[in-house]
């Protein structure tokens, strides 16, 4: 690797890290939660790096405990996974075009797309002088980084002590709660975050806790569709 | 179950929840091309599934039972209170998570 692109990394590392602050706070305290409590069922600090190197995706590893903890299951496994996992479609979406000139890093772009990291990717601004896609690929793997320590360490401190962690996955409420707040700031209109917010509870109350995400996405983009006649209005009028 | 039943759990999983992430780059290859419909999607889903996501945060909250979502409550106000206040994430996080954990531990 040639002097310059060492430059180049190190400048777009170094303008990442400040963003990914919030979730090395969230991962850290997440994924120690995540790997105490894999260690709890059993399971060592060695299947904690395993499954937040390979899945990582922290809800469903969550999940992923409580299948672990049950008798072996393969279909309702993978059914699990796309249900619970099923809003990354929407990230995807979000992001074909910040992604479409990153080259190479794009696979590992896709693969590290976690709510937290597309929150991110979606709110930060590249600073002047910086490589975008660079920008943008340390902060996927930053948030990896965090993510695969903290379990670890939850894996290791796990088996060493006992303490209650009652309440602690509310970090995670927290940081869509900020990351809600900020990008309320950020823009003028606000209808697709009250939608967001709106139909999904409406799903909640109808469809109840365990089935109402599909429900929650299919009525967002129903609601999204019909809005875009205004949105597109109000696109003129700037 | 057992050590290899467990190994291919995992890796179900983790191919299940790639395939999730990596659907719509194969739908749409070409960003440029994607439908206006799916560009206009693009720009507006952020907002909305933030919001979806606290939502799903909160799913288990019982307002009709006992404690009747006080703790939740509580906690989202501390957050988005200090959020609004001070600007400061790690202090709206932080705090908010404390106060959360020392409610459902010590209060309710």
């Amino acid at each position: 690797m040639s002097n310059e692109k060492k430059a180049v990394l190190r400048v777009a590392c170094k303008a990442a890290f400040p963003h990914t602050i919030p979730v090395l706070t969230g991962y850290i305290f997440l994924g120690m939660a995540f790997g105490i409590l894999l260690n709890s069922k059993g399971y060592s600090a060695w299947w904690a790096l395993l499954m937040s190197g390979l899945i990582y995706a922290g809800s469903m590893q969550f999940v992923a405990i409580e299948l672990l903890a049950s008798i072996f299951n393969p279909i309702q496994t993978v059914i699990m996974s796309l249900v619970v996992n099923a809003r990354h479609l929407f990230y995807g979406i979000s992001m074909l075009d910040k992604f479409k000139d990153i080259g190479k890093k794009k696979g590992y772009m896709i693969f590290g797309l976690t709510d937290e990291t597309f929150s991110l990717l979606c709110g930060a601004k590249t600073p002047e002088g910086v490589d975008e896609n660079w920008f943008r690929f340390f902060i996927t793997l930053l948030d990896q980084t965090y993510w695969v320590l903290g379990s670890v360490m939850g894996g290791v401190i796990g088996s060493m002590f006992k303490f209650n962690t009652t309440g602690i996955d509310f970090v995670m409420t927290a940081l869509f709660i900020v990351i809600y707040l900020d990008q309320w700031k950020s823009t003028k209109d606000h209808f697709p975050a009250i939608a967001g917010v709106v139909v999904t509870v409406l799903c909640l109350i109808v469809f109840k806790a365990d089935n109402f995400l599909i429900p929650s996405m299919i009525g967002i983009l129903i609601v999204l569709a019909l809005y875009k006649k205004i949105y597109d209005g109000k696109g003129e009028k700037r | 179950m057992t050590p290899m039943h467990a190994f291919i759990t995992v890796m179900l999983i983790a191919a299940a929840t790639f395939a999730t992430r990596v659907i719509p780059f194969l739908v749409f290859p070409d960003a440029d091309k994607a439908p206006k419909f799916v560009r206009y999607l693009g720009n507006v889903l952020p907002y909305a599934a933030i919001g979806m996501l606290v939502v799903y945060c909160l799913k288990g909250v019982h307002p009709t039972v006992s404690p009747y979502g006080l703790p939740e409550l509580i906690g989202v106000a501390a957050v988005a209170g200090l959020h609004l206040w001070k600007r400061n994430t790690l202090l709206s996080i932080g705090a908010g998570t404390v106060l959360y954990m020392l409610l459902v531990q010590f209060v309710f």
